[in-house]
């Protein structure tokens, strides 16, 4: 698959927590997913539920701590494909 | 604010009404329900399914459809069916209540608004469908972060401070089946006693069999009715056998006179009063059944609380599940307010037409009564042509087809609930 597919994709299943509408217009590689587009840190673990489900994946809870911006979630799951 | 605890004799009115209801959502298709009698119990597969030995139940409609229209996609990821439920209810009532809703980024609090929203059982749907079965599977962790907010107890009314940033006391009541009037009380002691200047009091109850399977086995659901639905719930009548479980919210916006006549707004009806206690299980009360020495101290208590006589009683909205326990209900409340059955106020029993909303009963109740106060009329009560022996004194009072009431003033509400708990509340139509 490729990067902007997966890009794509993540940012699609992100959308409905984003509090920050803007920020979403402009998002890039580099985007924190907290920070810029305002997702409540309690709903990051149903974010990567909707990750592992969509790209029908495993993600260990180490692996999301280590996940700040949408690149970085993007390089976790397509290291899983 | 009124912050100080010393201002007791401060009037107490609603502003404001929001419904979900078996048989209509919203207080305008309420209303109209309640005017032409039409029933919302309808018949439920899945409690065929299951084995209960009754299969109806009074559900509300279309809820689903109502809440992505008004609520965001994240937050009805977080919405069982009760937070739905008063979800829609609260809005409707802050609504009417003449508020705009808050945009969520905007960060001013409303301090002077809290919410009392109760629950009889509360989220059994997630209990039952996501958390057990997923405990069970070893899966815990694709629970979530939504489950602990739809389970808790408080999750109704935590749900509706985060709608509307309400900033003053946000809590859920819980006194099963009284549990709706119990919570429009509290909220009308808060603001009359200068804590608050806004409440939305309520409750709501989730639709789902898991909710009703328990009084099925007690065999205090009703069974004589599976193919009549709309018969089955019979408040009154000599063929009750049984209640028919509902669901559904309502909410009403408890408000200050001074606060609803400083901002203008339109004041449907006067809380004169309120009644809460319990009958301690003794004198024949016990877990499931009420001490009738406590319901007619509860009414009473609700009288002298509002200051009235009880011949000032034009009309009351009782209980009435369609249990054995009607007749006794109707003898507390001739005993309470000194009536010979051939002088009774005018008697409603709404459940006839929506079922047993259990935690939501006083709260839906409440709103057919204001509506019913503000309209001018009396809803019939249905399914009793063949009045309970014991009732058929009292017949006079019980309208079986809606009556024109312009000269309605003062209704009394009550609910009574599991543990031998009451409340009771004395409403008068608001008359500028």
């Amino acid at each position: 698959m490729e990067e902007t597919e997966v890009f794509e994709r993540v940012v699609k299943i992100l959308t409905p927590w984003v509090k920050n509408d803007e920020a979403l217009t402009s998002v890039g590689m580099e985007t924190s997913i907290l920070d810029d587009l305002k997702v409540n840190s309690a709903r990051l673990v149903d974010v990567v539920i909707a990750f592992e489900d969509d790209f029908d994946i495993e993600i260990a809870d180490e692996d999301v701590d280590q996940v700040n911006t949408v690149g970085d979630a993007v390089n976790l799951i397509s290291g899983k494909l | 604010m009124t912050s100080e605890r010393t201002q007791k004799t401060r009037r107490v009115v609603i502003t404001g009404l929001g419904v979900i209801a078996p048989n209509g959502n919203g207080t305008r298709d309420f209303e109209m329900a309640l005017r032409k009698g039409q029933s919302g119990i309808r018949y439920q597969e899945i409690m065929e399914e299951k084995g209960f030995g009754c299969r109806v139940a009074g559900t509300p409609q279309g809820v689903d459809e109502l809440a992505e229209a008004a609520f965001s996609e994240d937050l009805l990821m977080a919405m069982n069916m009760s937070h739905r439920y008063a979800a829609l209810a609260a809005l409707e009532a802050w609504q009417d209540a003449g508020f705009e809703r808050p945009a969520q980024d905007d960060d001013r609090v409303n301090w002077d608004t809290g919410c009392i929203v109760g629950t009889g059982i509360g989220g059994m749907d997630t209990t039952a469908e996501k958390v057990v079965p997923l405990t069970d599977a070893g899966k815990v962790r694709r629970l979530g972060s939504t489950s602990v907010e739809q389970v808790m107890a408080s999750g109704v009314s935590a749900r509706l401070s985060g709608i509307f940033a309400l900033g003053n006391q946000v809590t859920t009541n819980s006194s099963a089946c009284s549990t709706g009037a119990e919570a429009v009380a509290m909220g009308f002691e808060r603001i009359r006693d200068g804590l608050a200047e806004r409440m939305l009091c309520g409750g709501a109850e989730a639709a789902s069999h898991y909710i009703w399977a328990g009084f099925d086995a007690m065999r205090v659901l009703c069974r004589d009715f599976n193919e009549e639905p709309e018969k089955a719930s019979r408040p009154l009548s000599a063929s009750a056998g049984g209640f028919v479980p509902g669901a559904g919210a309502g909410v009403l916006m408890v408000e200050s006179l001074d606060s609803a006549q400083a901002r203008g707004a339109e004041i449907y009806a006067e809380i004169l009063g309120a009644g809460i206690n319990c009958g301690g299980h003794r004198g024949g009360g016990s877990m499931t059944a009420p001490n009738p020495e406590s319901v007619q101290r509860c009414i009473g208590l609700a009288l002298a609380d509002a200051g009235i006589d009880a011949s000032e009683v034009d009309a009351v909205n009782g209980h009435l599940t369609a249990t054995g326990a009607d007749p006794k209900e109707i003898a507390s409340w001739a005993k309470a307010l000194g009536r010979e059955p051939g002088n009774m106020p005018t008697i409603t029993a709404t459940k006839g037409m929506v079922g047993h909303t259990l935690g939501a009963a006083g709260a839906v109740e409440s709103v057919a009564s204001i509506l019913m106060l503000r309209g001018g009329f009396l809803h019939p009560c249905i399914n009793c042509d063949d009045l309970h022996p014991e009732i058929e004194a009292y017949g006079a009072a019980i309208p079986h087809s809606v009556q024109e009431a312009p000269n309605l003033k003062t209704l009394l509400k009550a609910g009574f609930g599991f543990g031998d708990v009451n409340a009771c509340l004395a409403y008068r139509k608001w008359e500028a």
